[in-house]
């Protein structure tokens, strides 16, 4: 039987880290040379970590699927970045975005590692000002912050809507920086296919070449994974196209164990579909909640009006009606579970899908009459184009529509304490762990989080690992290398010649995502949850069976990139619905219908699931061994957002 | 909607390429451009074809991997757009329609409509940083930056480092690129440290790698999908002559 030690330090909680990093052990300046790691994934929390090794003088091989670790899926983050730092003197402290980010989580995250993270939240603006991120600011020349999503402070840091994109480039030119001085050796292009473990250490990586198909194998003495969240399990997410589980699935198949992957986040604020070719969806920014106003009408006669000619006493603002103190800023899955409820009860508008009209309105008119539109421009520009270009229609005049979609998985990769991975020598950061988000994740805390790991924890935990371990020798003729680069070769050989080719991998991602979508998104139940399993049984069957990749295998293939990751996701969603299916309660994002309040309020089950569920796998499949979560600090509470 | 298509297909960075002939039928005016070629790449596969290579990620306009022109303009002839939020709708008036790549001496296609732009990753590995380190940095309040240049840093700041401007410009420069960094890190007070020293690493780096230089022609601007000022430029001269 497996056990899992988080290695949380003990004492009180404010001491906790200071007394951990004076126990990690370090390594002299003139020995980090000899020291080699790998870092796969390049987005926030990867290319953060590359720079500061590469700073401290260690060498780094870092790898990413983009043409350049610029367009990494972090890019995308509009909205901002929290810190406690209390600038606006509303009563932020650290302990407060502790507090916040506990019990966003509804209760299921370490105390240990959520602390951590909000004292380092401060840290992170530091370094990001120092390289030069364009954050908005006052007339005063001060740094300004804003409220987001259901927060009751103003710690949010952002750069207009760009805030990813201006903290990715920081990050981005720190590493590029390291790849000047030689420190860092970048590989774009490239995805990680298999992991290497010699003597049950992780030492190394099979990838390939994107462009010429060329299967290699890379060795170090450990493996970081910075490879982001899997959302795109689901077909249609706010993710880019390319983001897949595929490098964390490869480790859960070697023995690193999987936590939560049933917690997933379907954010409120998206643009509707439109259609059955449509291929993601675009994420409007959290921010808008702020001053915008969500309703529906009350009257399903008026779904098809031009929301203009709906009387006032017409709309119904649901969310300020059922939750009055927290209203439009209410937590995601809370906002996302109502805007479902509304539809689902015929009150949606806009283009119908299957029968059903999916969207609601977010209409800006009472902030416009009373600020003006220049006013509401210069918060929300760029949002507002993004919106008019996609949809054609201007939101200025005529109010946005919005649906829920899947934008963040907070399940991933389960890691102690120290970020390390239950396979010795493999670390997980950012999105690609499950740590700091329990069931839930708050606004503006992914970026944090992936830059907390990257310049600060990670880089301090890894040296650690590195200094207490001694490695022997391996190059690419050591036979465990050269068997996961068969095992990687073998299985693009089984996706280019299955026996009966018919059906493209966006036909099988659909599939998958569809059922993920019913059966294990907003709301999961038993009955559906098992039937969901049998379904994707027979999906992987036919997949195996079905699978045409044209082209050829070594060459620039897109279509063989993409079957590899949905053979993975069809792997994935099995998981997520068992995993689901065990997780006999309601929490943050996950809503079993069964344990619901009357009020559509998740009903937590303390005393039998507090708990981080990871999964092991091995031949036999998947079995769940439980981490215990205790609470010294916080008291676990209902969560009420009445 | 109906559309015929020209669709530039090369096999490798050694072959000739040529332009193909596709039709594509019963297009929604919703979908975006870039949907319309996953629906012709579902019907190659259909036929056994190999798909057509062309890169693409966000889908957002923000990564900056989609990069291909279309009837001659790169990124398509709508304004401040970057490729993957151009929609058919937009392409009523047309229904024949170019796609090549991003064509520059310093971008070499790899296959197809995807071409090499780590050119501009050393141009950014050059100088296109702060040389601080993680650890280093003073309370972020220390140092108030006046508003304005702040915004103005950020205008800069918002390129998407998508290689359009060197596609349409005669001289296949890349000046505006390189400006706006420049730009960017100049308005901030911890920026302007190195500035000089900045502009003439990157702007070596960018001749060493074959790009031109900026002969006025300004066509940069008009296809930029950030709305990047050709000011930058101006500006950047200023900074790299002797001091
Ligand atoms: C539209 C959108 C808006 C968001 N807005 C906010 C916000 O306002 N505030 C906030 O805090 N969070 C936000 N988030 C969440 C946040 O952006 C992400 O959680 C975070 O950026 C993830 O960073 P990361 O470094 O872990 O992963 P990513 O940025 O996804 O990077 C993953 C890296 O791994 C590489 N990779 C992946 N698989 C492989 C493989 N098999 N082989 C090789 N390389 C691989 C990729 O190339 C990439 O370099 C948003 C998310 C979305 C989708
Ligand atoms: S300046 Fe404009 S066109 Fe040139 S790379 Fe940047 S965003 Fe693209
Ligand atoms: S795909 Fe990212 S900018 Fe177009």
């Amino acid at each position: 039987m497996h056990n899992l030690n988080s290695k949380e330090p003990t004492g009180s909680i404010e001491g906790r880290w200071d007394k951990h990093q004076f126990d990690l052990k370090l390594i002299a300046p003139q020995n980090r040379e000899k020291y080699n790691i790998i870092v796969v994934g390049t987005g926030l929390a990867g290319a953060s970590l590359c720079a500061t090794l590469g700073e401290a003088g260690f060498n780094v091989k870092s790898f990413c699927y983009n043409d350049s670790p610029r367009r990494a899926h972090s890019i995308a983050a509009q909205g901002g970045i929290n810190a406690s730092k209390n600038y606006k003197n509303d009563g932020d402290s650290v302990w407060r975005l502790f507090y916040d980010t506990i019990k966003g989580g509804d209760f299921r995250s370490r105390e240990s590692n959520v602390y951590r993270l909000a004292q380092l939240s401060n840290n992170i603006i530091d370094q990001a000002v120092s390289q030069g991120v364009p954050f908005a600011r006052e007339y005063s020349g001060y740094l300004a912050n804003r409220s987001f999503g259901g927060a009751q402070v103003s710690r949010t840091f952002y750069a207009r809507g760009q805030t990813g994109q201006q903290l990715l480039l920081g990050s981005y030119s720190a590493m590029s920086k390291e790849v000047a001085s030689g420190r860092v050796k970048h590989y774009s292009r490239s995805e990680m296919l298999e992991l290497i473990i010699v003597k049950d250490k992780a030492r190394g990586i099979v990838v390939r070449d994107l462009v010429t198909g060329k299967i290699d194998s890379h060795t170090a003495d450990c493996v970081v994974l910075c490879t982001g969240g899997y959302s795109n399990v689901f077909y249609l997410s706010t993710n880019a196209k390319g983001c897949n589980t595929s490098a964390g699935w490869r480790a859960y198949k070697k023995g690193a164990m999987f936590a939560n992957p049933s917690f997933t986040q379907i954010h409120p604020t998206c643009i509707p579909p439109t259609g059955e070719n449509q291929s993601k969806l675009t994420l409007m920014s959290e921010s808008l909640r702020n001053d915008g106003r969500i309703w529906a009408p009350k009257n399903e006669k008026d779904c098809s009006k031009d929301p203009r000619e709906i009387k006032e006493e017409d709309r119904d603002y649901f969310l300020e009606r059922m939750y009055p103190s927290f209203a439009n800023l209410v937590p995601r899955d809370i906002a996302s579970r109502a805007v479902k409820s509304i539809c689902d009860n015929g009150r949606g508008v806009g283009t119908e899908i299957d029968g059903q009209k999916l969207g609601v309105y977010l209409d800006f008119s009472t902030i416009i009459d009373k600020d003006g539109e220049s006013k509401v421009k210069s918060s929300y520009g760029n949002l507002f184009d993004m919106y008019e270009s996609i949809t054609g229609e201007n939101p200025y005049k005529v109010p946005m529509k919005i649906y829920p979609a899947p934008h963040y998985t907070m399940g991933g990769l389960w890691v102690d304490y120290n970020l390390m991975t239950t396979i010795d020598g493999l670390f997980a950061t950012g999105e690609s762990n499950f740590s700091d988000h329990g069931s839930n994740r708050l606004g503006a805390s992914a970026l944090m989080q992936g830059l907390a790991d990257g310049y600060f924890i990670a880089p301090r935990t890894v040296i650690d690992y590195l200094a207490s371990v001694d490695f022997e020798t391996i190059d690419s003729t050591n036979p465990e290398v050269l068997s996961a680069v068969k095992s990687a070769e073998h299985r693009i050989s089984k996706l280019m010649n299955a026996p009966d080719p018919i059906h493209s991998p966006d036909y099988f991602h659909k599939k998958i995502g569809r059922i993920l979508w019913n059966c294990c998104g907003m709301s999961r139940e038993k009955d559906s949850l098992e039937r969901a399993i049998e379904e994707i049984k027979s999906l992987e069957l036919l997949f195996w069976k079905n699978i045409k990749v044209t082209g050829v295998d070594d060459d620039f293939n897109q279509t063989l990139e993409r079957a590899g990751r949905v053979a993975d996701f069809i792997e994935l969603g099995q998981l997520m619905c068992l995993d689901a299916l065990a997780r006999e309660e309601s929490c943050g994002a996950h809503s079993r219908v069964e344990y619901l309040s009357e009020s559509g309020e998740a009903k937590r089950d303390d005393k039998n699931y507090s708990h981080v569920s990871a999964w092991h796998y091995d031949e036999s499949g998947p079995t769940i061994i439980k981490e215990a979560l205790s609470f010294e600090y916080i008291k676990p509470s209902e969560r009420n957002y009445k | 909607m109906n559309f015929t298509l020209h669709i530039w297909r090369q096999q490798n960075s050694q072959s000739k390429g040529s332009f193909q002939t596709y039709k594509v039928d019963n297009i929604d005016s919703d979908t975006s451009f870039l949907e319309m070629l996953d629906q012709l790449n579902e019907s190659l596969i259909a036929d056994g074809e190999d798909c057509i290579v062309f890169d693409h990620d966000c889908r957002e306009g923000i990564c900056g991997a989609c990069s291909l022109v279309i009837n001659g303009y790169p990124h398509g002839q709508k304004n401040a757009t970057s490729t993957c939020q151009l929609y058919m709708r937009d392409y009523s008036e047309q229904n024949e329609i170019w796609v090549e790549p991003f064509r520059a001496k310093s971008f070499g296609t790899i296959k197809d409509l995807s071409v090499y732009r780590d050119a501009f990753d050393r141009i950014i590995q050059a100088g296109g940083f702060i040389s601080s380190k993680t650890g280093s940095s003073p309370e972020a309040n220390t140092f108030p930056v006046n508003k304005s240049d702040a915004d103005s840093a950020f205008d800069s700041a918002t390129c998407i480092g998508c290689g359009a401007c060197v596609a349409v410009c005669p001289n296949s420069s890349a000046s505006l690129f390189v400006a706006a960094k420049i730009n960017h890190f100049d308005k901030l007070p911890q920026g302007k440290i190195e500035s000089h020293k900045r502009a003439k690493l990157m702007v070596d780096k960018m001749e060493e790698e074959g790009f031109g230089s900026c002969s006025n022609h300004r066509h940069c601007e008009a296809v930029c999908p950030q709305g990047i000022d050709l000011s930058n430029i101006t500006k950047m001269n200023s900074l790299i002559k002797p001091y």
